[in-house]
């Protein structure tokens, strides 16, 4: 039952990987582009902790910590580089 | 029987994942497909973690799901404080259906200034609109 549930998962992870995906190449402002980019990490780390399931290996979920800090500190760095980066501080 | 759990935190985990992917594809602007993505994206993954901590049943494992989970917890909202803030300070355009934007009166663009509307302020200090509010 587990395995089935567990493909199943994979496929929702992928279509919501699809859709953040297209969000990133469509959207409109910077903003739209690192807020997509921000649930493309989670959904990632989504799917590591399923594949962690999958293989029964749990040091998985050191990768797992890894991606969610790297996001984090990402969306901060992105943030400070679009607040910056503006036409109103020339 | 710890299956059927672990299915079912799996399974919720992902349905929240790709409501919120569904929300970021579809929503018009900018604070609302925020408001997707950050609260339903942060919840699955927590989820999905609560399903891992579940199935290996070892305390070394679920120490370590726990402590992420708490980080999602702290995490999620501050990165959605920064980049809306950034987002609305660099002018995204909102939707056209919205009907209250109360940082507009508050915030001054040239000076970079938010006011609370409580300070007894020189009259320097008041943002354009203001004016209107303490006429009524």
């Amino acid at each position: 039952m587990l395995d089935v549930v567990i493909n199943l998962v994979y496929f929702m992870l992928s279509m919501a990987l699809l859709f953040a995906f297209i969000r990133l190449t469509r959207g409109p402002s910077l903003s739209d582009r690192v807020v997509a980019l921000e649930l493309i990490a989670s959904v990632v780390v989504g799917y590591v902790g399923v594949h962690a399931i999958d293989t029964g290996v749990s040091s998985f979920l050191d990768v797992a910590i890894v991606i969610a800090l790297t996001a984090f500190l990402a969306a901060i760095g992105f943030a400070r580089f679009v607040e910056r980066g503006d036409i109103k501080d020339e | 029987m710890s299956e059927i759990f672990v299915s079912v935190l799996l399974l919720s985990g992902a349905s929240f994942m790709i409501l919120a992917a569904v929300g970021i594809l579809r929503l018009p602007d900018l604070p609302t497909r925020m408001h997707a993505s950050t609260k339903a994206g942060a919840l699955g993954a927590m989820l999905i973690m609560g399903g891992v901590a579940l199935h290996f049943g070892d305390s070394a494992v679920s120490a370590r799901a726990v402590a992420f989970i708490v980080f999602i917890l702290l995490t999620a909202p501050v990165a959605a404080h920064v980049i809306g803030r950034a987002g609305y300070f660099t002018g995204v355009e909102l939707w056209k259906g919205t009907t209250k934007d109360q940082l507009r009166e508050r915030y001054d663009p040239d000076t970079h200034r938010l006011n609370s509307g409580l300070e007894s302020s020189p009259e320097s200090m008041i943002p354009p609109g203001a004016s209107d509010r303490t006429d009524q």
